[in-house]
């Protein structure tokens, strides 16, 4: 996030696009319901669903899914000929704005209307509404990303926001919402094929020495593959050998038959997890490893905040905390890691982390810092882009629209939208273990449209199969308007009802995410 | 910004803001005034009059959680009168309930109790008269036990004005009023998201945590603050451990941001795995195509046995490393750093874009 979440409370704008926050991150979503409901905010909901939030919105723009660039175009557009962006600010701040008023241009509201299916008189309404708001924040989530077009729809999230001056003020910004308790921190500590700590390129040859240095190897300088890339190397013989740390990508990856081939052919496979997942029982080797309460260390959370974890508990039989099972490991391999404990650890990330640089383990003893904090005196940063943005002017790009990789044709008539529900937590291999959640949600649901309903003749509480071209999975029919007509909603939380053997594993060419949004199904009786 | 005004409270000149209520004034001067249905960040109701002072001036009593300060206002907090409301006021909640703190999960840490025991009451004057409610014992995660409820209204505002789920709000009048979820049902049947804000709200035994049911004392309790295991909010919460166990999980308001204290059902309620019996427990290693049981020097052997040569022969882009958004940052440092400085490739991902 380029802003705080306390920020959200407070704001005069809430724009929420691909973002089931209420359900994704409860806490998050209460603040934007408080902000609305407590601090007269507006809410702008632009989501294909009826999602919670929606009932708190001033405005929803009910877009078909993946069309999401031609409606951020479509507001930039009115914006831009109604004069309502931020000329100073585009002026001072920003470059590109010729080419992107050029492009958007295209995007008349009947345009827009005709690819999205969101009405012209509404799309003018929002596009007015933000603009004139004073303060605005924009929050997003995988509804934007896990797209072939993600990278252009985060990239045209940003146009909007910089087009009305909303990046770099207090309340404002563009957030994403993450979803996984440390995906920051990861990212952060260069858990990616192309970078180091706090995104130092490994490609550049200053920066690789840096760690080399540090580290006391040589290392190497060409970027390393994407996790659906490591799967494709694994099935053409180019990847031997695997080593997978607390993931579980026989469930949360695109397309699973071939994910499960992948591993299969795999020489060595080494998972190190908590419990036996679905990929651990393919794995030559099974490392026991101890879970967040059972080990000290830092997570990164969505705002920036490295805040502290604390042992309350042991971890079962001789399961150890996951640094101890590296340090082992790469000891035995002959290259010496020799730690005290996380905080030790810390201290050397502090030295080779610009952003980290000042948070050590005693200053986030009692409240967790927000990088970048680059020295032990800093106070670390509410929000980003303050004076200037990180390569010096925000850059527009101007984006047309493209189409999901699949779309519903007559085999495949109905569109696949995939996400998580409320009461349980990515592969489910925590949250199904708790009796309340299971209460609550003990099954996978279809959420498919009266209208469809009847056409295929189901209705809630039967089992109905549906199938894509790569897969079929069965569970049972929730017949709800909360999916618009065309559209089925499931979640992959469960291993019956595996929905990613149904997903479709095309790419963004640039972030490599899955289209997990938008692939063509058909849904029948069971 | 306002110019602070004097008042006086039992004797003492002090400065307030003037949008400062007597209670908030009081309070930011270190002078105490019991309250029961004052809960902050919502909004303040007046509801129970335990806080009442005298005003000069005034009529009646007042309640200093409402009423706002102004200048040269001279209040006391210790009068007779004050303490003979109050315990009038507690006497009557005392009575009109199922008080029993022989099985309450709240005994220690309950404020009627501290009332009680506050203001030396031996019993009330008043017969004691339960409403007779039934427990709800209807989910896995929260007992109500509404005989307890001494209609404060924190939950209810709890859960309209933090959570915002806007599930619970009084029913019915006068001796038969209560609290819960529209047409009376019971939580598992309401829209209730059991994010548990009700739980932490109530300063009774009412709704408490099921699963905590007999599980410690509040004293036996140890509280460790960490960081959810959740999604990206990175909430702070207090692990309840009791002899080594999980007990139950609270949201603490001191701690600040991110989440002022709030969490969500799977934080609150979906700790089950940590003490789960499928935990693996020791290492596994490929025998004969089974998964066996080994120790960790097996382990490690046949880990570095089996990379280094898949390395020599395939060269280390061969070799492939998932890191993970669960694990610590310190973890996932050291993952790269392994791949990268140990086996020598930047095949090192994890699933940021799942």
């Amino acid at each position: 996030m380029t802003n705080s979440i306390e920020e959200i409370e407070h704001t005069d704008l809430i724009l929420a696009i691909g973002t089931n926050t209420t359900e994704n991150h409860p806490v998050i979503g209460a603040k934007v319901k408080k902000a609305v409901r407590s601090h007269g905010a507006k809410l702008i909901v632009i989501d294909p669903r009826d999602i919670a939030l929606t009932g708190y919105a001033d405005i929803w723009l009910r877009q078909r899914p993946g069309t999401d660039v031609a409606v951020l175009n479509g507001l930039m557009q009115i914006i831009i000929s109604e004069d309502l962006y931020d000329r100073d600010y585009v002026a001072a701040r920003t470059e590109g704005f010729a080419e992107l008023k050029k492009t958007v241009a295209r995007y008349t509201p009947e345009y827009v209307e005709k690819i999205s299916g969101v009405k012209a008189e509404d799309l003018g309404r929002a596009a007015r509404m933000y603009a004139t708001a004073g303060k605005a924040a924009i929050l997003y989530c995988m509804g934007m990303t896990q797209h072939v077009s993600g990278t252009d729809n985060v990239k045209s999230i940003a146009n909007l926001a910089m087009l009305c001056g909303k990046v770099g003020i207090e309340g404002g910004g563009v957030n994403p919402l993450r979803g996984q308790n440390n995906v920051q921190g990861a990212c952060d500590m260069g858990a990616l094929p192309d970078v180091f700590t706090a995104y130092q390129k490994v490609a550049v040859a200053e920066q690789r020495e840096k760690f080399s240095r540090a580290w006391g190897v040589p290392l190497p300088a060409k970027p390393g593959l994407t996790v659906v890339e490591m799967m494709h190397g694994a099935t053409e013989g180019t990847i031997r050998g695997m080593y997978i740390m607390g993931e579980n990508p026989m469930l949360s990856d695109p397309d699973l038959s071939h994910v499960e081939s992948a591993l299969r052919k795999l020489d060595f496979l080494v998972v190190q997890d908590i419990f036996l997942t679905e990929t651990a029982k393919l794995a030559h080797v099974v490392l026991p490893s101890a879970c967040f309460a059972e080990k000290e260390g830092t997570f990164t959370n969505t705002e920036r905040r490295v805040q502290r974890v604390r042992k309350a508990v042991s971890a079962p039989g001789e399961a150890r905390a996951d640094w101890e099972i590296i340090t082992g490991l790469a000891n035995r391999f002959g290259y010496p890691m020799q730690y005290a404990g996380p905080a030790q650890i810390m201290e050397e990330i502090n030295s080779l982390t610009p952003s980290y640089g000042g948070i050590t383990c005693s200053r986030i003893e009692k409240e967790g810092i927000q990088w970048p904090c680059p020295s032990p005196d800093h106070p670390g940063t509410k929000f980003l882009h303050g004076d200037k943005f990180t390569r010096g002017l925000g850059l527009f790009h101007a984006i047309d629209y493209r189409e999901p990789a699949e779309l519903p044709d007559d085999e495949y008539p109905l569109l696949l939208t995939t996400g998580r529900v409320l009461y349980h937590y990515h592969t489910g291999t925590m949250t199904r273990l708790a009796k309340g959640t299971s209460e609550r949600c003990p099954e996978s649901l279809v959420e498919i449209n009266p209208q469809d309903a009847d056409r295929i003749g189901i209705e809630s509480g039967k089992m109905v199969v549906v199938s894509s071209r790569r897969g079929r999975v069965t569970a049972k029919a929730a017949v709800t308007s909360r999916s618009p007509e065309g559209v089925v909603f499931m979640n992959f939380h469960f291993r019956e009802a595996a929905v990613n053997l149904l997903t479709n594993p095309a790419l963004d060419p640039i972030a490599k995410i899955p289209e997990y949004k938008v692939c063509a199904v058909r849904v029948e009786a069971a | 910004m306002e110019e602070k005004i004097r008042i006086t409270i039992d004797g003492r000149e002090v400065t307030a803001n003037p949008e400062q209520t007597i209670l908030e004034a009081a309070r930011e001067n270190g002078i105490f005034i019991p309250t029961l249905c004052q809960y902050a960040d919502t909004t303040n109701v007046g509801a129970c009059r335990v806080c009442v002072v005298e005003v000069e001036k005034a009529r009646t009593l007042v309640a200093s959680c409402c009423m706002p300060v102004s200048a040269g206002m001279v209040v006391r907090t210790d009068t007779k009168a004050v303490r003979d409301a109050q315990r009038m006021i507690v006497e009557l909640l005392w009575a009109s309930g199922d008080h029993n703190c022989l099985v309450c999960e709240k005994n220690g840490n309950c404020e009627l109790q501290d009332l009680v025991y506050w203001l030396g009451i031996e019993k009330p004057r008043f017969p004691i008269e339960s409403p007779g409610y039934e427990i709800e014992k209807t989910n896995s995660m929260i007992v109500r036990d509404l005989n307890k409820c001494v209609l404060c209204g924190r939950c209810v505002r709890a859960c309209n004005e933090i959570q915002v789920n806007e599930v619970l709000d009084f029913s019915l009048r006068g001796s038969r009023a209560k609290v819960g979820p529209a047409f009376d049902s019971d939580y598992i049947a309401s829209e209730c998201y059991f994010c548990g804000e009700c739980v932490d709200a109530c300063p009774v035994g009412a709704i408490t945590f099921a699963q905590a049911r007999f599980g410690g004392r509040p004293w036996e309790l140890e509280k460790v603050r960490t960081t959810c295991t959740y999604c990206g909010v990175g909430c702070q919460l207090d692990l309840n451990i009791n002899k080594g166990k999980i007990v139950k999980v609270t949201g603490n308001r001191d701690y600040g941001p991110p989440n002022q204290g709030s969490l969500c059902i799977k934080g609150r309620f979906a700790m089950d795995f940590v003490q789960h019996p499928d935990r693996l427990q020791r290492p596994l290693i490929r025998k004969n195509g089974e998964l066996t049981e080994a120790t960790w020097e097996e382990a490690y052997d046949l880990i570095a046995r089996n990379l280094s040569a898949i390395k020599e022969e395939h060269g280390p882009d061969s070799i492939a490393g998932f890191a993970s958004a669960r694990c610590t940052n310190e973890e996932n440092y050291l993952f790269q750093k392994f791949m990268r400085a140990v086996i020598g490739t930047n095949n090192v991902d994890h699933c940021a874009r799942l």
